[in-house]
């Protein structure tokens, strides 16, 4: 019995009998490792939204004004034409309000003599400063509001964020519930193999050396569970969130989970069994050391 | 303290010569739980090399007394020394470097029931971190020592009381223990049987192993030349041949 973490000989091997799948420690993580990944892919595809609604309103600010008639609006965007660090303007023509404000009024519901609200879309260079920006707007044009269309999206920016939290804590928590599986079927493979254990221990086994039996039936245990549960998962996503993926690349215009979010994935079931392998070799030691 | 304990350890045999303890009890005592002690005020030194007896009757306290000399427990209180070490309440993490030194053969014979005859005996080789090529020739050996050569393959519920009897202590003598200790090693085999394994048991004490034996066989104690005997009554060792004296009175096989 050679010092060493994992590898242990086929001598060895036999200390402990009994296969994989012969205790309910696999099932469990593969369960465990499903949720985890299903709820870790959505809470990145989450972050990846916030992302990209975050990264679209960035620097596009709203020039408002309470009427666009008798050439203010194009005043006001000749103004901001004239104002440095706004790269773009884009004004929306008095036709396109109305037809946007009947949606609300109903066909023929304004009236001709009824001032319309303009608006005028204004990209501001990256690094420029918005409130000296709005302020010589607001000289310019008195009556204007110059807004941040991030101030409007962001509810929807909190809520993504909180939905990404509140993933990550499920994910924590999943985890902290396979390390609990894991101490359980530890004591359990410690209990039926309490008269090996003593046998060892009174021959002059170490610890350490009954622990690292343990710690690879467990380890492989663990990595079939987890191996079997992120197939099942990868297949779930593919199947179930393939249709939300073609959504968010045309409203998007990039897919809901990127490489590096794939090969996060990728490496949980691996993470699981690390996890599982470290608990259990805890675990066992804890227990070893209440003997005499 | 060191100096009265290097005393202890050795000391005059009363024959010229110089006899060196393998085994110290100051004032040993030992309780389960918060019961009566079931060992009390032990005191006794047990030379390297010698051979020794432990008779009492049932109940007395002998199996306790042995899981205090292979260290499977502490003592309650007292002060006991294995291999010149106080190792009453050394940490447990020194222990099994210890434990590897000591051969036990239990009452039971605590074989392992899903490994083989070899793999039972090659266990201490192993945890002691030999490897396979270096277990193979020794184990061989001492299976064919024991009688059980054609018997390397089989498991423990497969072999009769005998032979599982011969397992034990080929397991406890592989790894060439300087104290060996035996719990009732005859109480389950017949008397041919058991007058092999006395015979077994001599060899290693020539051989400078110093052996415990705990045994109701009187037959086997007084079969026993250069044996010494102790007694142990409701919990108290008794010296009825002055074994345990150091210098000890003569051998009891002489008396």
């Amino acid at each position: 019995m050679k010092p060493s973490f994992f590898a242990v000989s086929e001598a060895e091997n036999r200390l402990l009998p009994g296969g994989t799948f012969r205790s309910p420690t696999p099932y469990v993580i593969a369960i465990m490792t499903f949720v985890m990944m299903i709820v870790a892919a959505a809470g990145l595809a989450l972050a990846n939204a916030a992302g990209v609604v975050a990264g679209a309103v960035e620097h596009r600010y709203v020039l408002q004004l309470p009427d666009g008639r008798d050439g203010k609006l194009e005043r006001a965007v000749q103004a901001a034409r004239a104002v440095r660090g706004i790269t773009e303007v884009e004004p929306v023509s008095e036709q396109q309000m109305r037809r946007t404000l009947e949606r609300w009024v109903g066909p023929g519901g304004l009236g001709e003599d009824l001032p319309v609200p303009a608006i005028v879309h204004l990209d501001l260079a990256p690094g420029a400063k918005a409130s000296a920006i709005g302020a010589a707007l607001q000289r310019a044009i008195p009556g204007s509001r110059f807004i941040a269309e991030q101030a409007t999206v962001q509810p929807l920016l909190g809520s993504l964020r909180a939905l990404r939290w509140l993933a990550v804590a499920l994910v924590a928590l999943m985890a902290a519930a396979t390390s609990a599986a894991v101490v359980l079927a530890a004591r359990g493979a410690l209990d039926t193999h309490r008269s090996t254990i003593e046998i060892m221990h009174g021959i002059g086994a170490t610890d350490t050396q009954i622990a690292r039996l343990f710690q690879r039936k467990i380890a492989l245990d663990a990595l079939v569970g987890a191996l079997a549960g992120a197939a099942v998962a990868a297949i779930a996503l593919l199947v179930v969130g393939g249709g939300g993926a073609a959504l968010a690349r045309d409203v998007a215009g990039t897919a809901p989970l990127r490489a590096g979010d794939l090969i996060l994935l990728a490496l949980m079931p691996f993470a699981a069994a690390v996890l599982a392998t470290l608990v259990a070799r805890a675990a066992v030691l804890s227990a070893l050391r209440k003997a005499p | 303290m060191a100096r009265r304990r290097t005393r202890a350890t050795s000391r005059a045999d009363g024959r010229g010569g110089l006899l060196s303890a393998i085994v110290e009890f100051d004032s040993v005592g030992l309780r389960y739980g918060t019961g009566a002690e079931v060992l009390r005020d032990l005191d006794f030194r047990l030379a390297k090399g010698g051979f020794y007896f432990l008779s009492g009757p049932s109940g007395a306290g002998k199996t306790s007394l042995l899981q205090l000399l292979y260290l499977a427990r502490r003592p309650t209180r007292g002060r006991i020394r294995l291999f010149g070490q106080d190792l009453g309440d050394a940490p447990r993490d020194v222990l099994p470097d210890y434990r590897r030194r000591i051969g036990v053969v239990f009452q039971d014979f605590r074989l392992i029931r899903h490994l083989s005859a070899f793999d039972n005996v090659a266990l201490p080789l192993r945890i002691a971190g030999k490897s396979d090529a270096e277990v193979e020739g020794p184990v061989r050996e001492m299976l064919a020592w024991v009688g059980l050569a054609d018997r390397a393959s089989a498991r423990p519920p497969t072999l009769s009381g005998g032979e599982q009897q011969r397992v034990a202590i080929a397991r406890a003598v592989i790894s060439q223990p300087e104290l060996l200790v035996a719990d009732e090693p005859t109480g389950n085999v017949d008397s041919d049987m058991a007058h092999r394994l006395l015979h077994l048991f001599t060899a290693l004490n020539r051989l400078g192993t110093t052996i415990v034996v705990a045994t109701h066989d009187v037959g086997l104690i007084t079969g026993t030349p250069g044996a010494r005997l102790m007694r142990l009554e409701k919990g108290t060792l008794t010296d009825p041949t002055g074994a345990l004296r150091n210098p000890p009175a003569e051998p009891v096989s002489a008396r």
